[in-house]
């Protein structure tokens, strides 16, 4: 599961992400697809599998927002 | 024995005594089987009390109800995210507005979902309100209204036109991040409330056969 984590450039993709503030997002992505998916289910691992999907869902939508607003301010 | 169908729970009121209340819910199991052996049924003890713990303290519901994990991880979550934000904001995010000093603050509203942490910020409104001191130094007081100096990090002297504007030039970028944190927070315990007054949101779509079920039965329940 963690060798996803090889895959992801860090050198390239942390300095952006700091300058934007972006780490602040972790916390609150963490905490919001752990509370959201627990009031969706009961038991411990149906909770971590959907806090997974929704975390990774939130990553994926910021960062199709992030593209689109980066290709906007090229284009304009 | 009552069984979840389709996009929600079925909850069960059930009557023990006068004076206590006790809902049931069943919902599907781990691998998503809703039927009667393999469904997970949850008691909800005196569910709307729970509900007013879980809007006091978040995650006192649960413990109440004895679902004691679930309780613990909004405790932890909610309250970690709303201190975070606090700490973020220099504990100044969070603030009751007084009509005529400064602009309506709707941020309060979400906030107010955290329940008794938050309270503070009623208090010391009320203060300013009746125009008597506040209390533990400021601590979730609104910004007060009229010109205040403010020195940056190279010394250079401005005078900013309220408290707030201050704060918010001060703290830059964090008192917009304390207060996302401190909203979602109040925001994410409206769920927790729902959940411990009517159990867990079921998401589980029709199977084909459920829904070929469903429209070969007529309204009045004959098939």
């Amino acid at each position: 599961m963690f060798a996803v984590f090889n895959l992801i450039p860090f050198n390239a993709v942390l300095p952006p992400l700091a300058a934007v503030s972006l780490w602040y997002a972790v916390p609150l992505i963490v905490s919001v697809s752990l509370v959201c998916a627990a009031t969706r289910h009961e038991e411990l691992g149906p909770i971590l599998n959907h806090a997974v999907r929704f975390g990774a869902w939130i990553v994926v939508f910021m960062a199709v927002v992030m593209a689109v607003l980066w290709l906007m301010g090229k284009l304009v | 024995m009552s069984v979840s169908r389709g996009w929600k729970p079925t909850v069960r009121i059930v009557l023990s005594n006068k004076f206590e209340k006790m809902a049931k819910v069943l919902i599907p199991d781990a691998a998503g089987s809703d039927a009667p052996g393999d469904a997970v049924v949850i008691e909800l003890k005196q569910p709307w009390l729970a509900g007013i713990l879980a809007w006091a303290i978040p995650g006192l519901g649960h413990i109440y109800q004895g679902r004691t994990g679930k309780g613990l991880l909004f405790f932890i979550c909610i309250l970690g995210t709303f201190i975070y934000g606090l700490y973020l904001g220099g504990g100044k995010v969070v603030y009751a507005a007084v009509p005529w000093e400064q602009q309506f603050r709707w941020q309060y509203f979400c906030q107010l979902g955290v329940g008794l942490p938050a309270t503070p910020m009623l208090v010391q409104r009320q203060r300013m309100l009746r125009d008597e001191p506040l209390l533990w130094n400021g601590f979730m007081a609104p910004p007060r209204n009229g010109p205040v100096d403010w020195k940056d990090d190279s010394g250079h002297m401005s005078k900013q036109p309220n408290e707030l504007a201050k704060w918010t030039v001060e703290l830059h970028p964090f008192f917009e991040i304390g207060t996302v944190y401190t909203v979602i927070a109040g925001l994410l315990n409206v769920l927790v409330i729902c959940d411990a007054v009517a159990g867990p949101l079921i998401i589980k779509p029709q199977t084909k056969k459920e829904n070929e079920a469903a429209k070969s039965t007529k309204p009045d329940g004959s098939s």
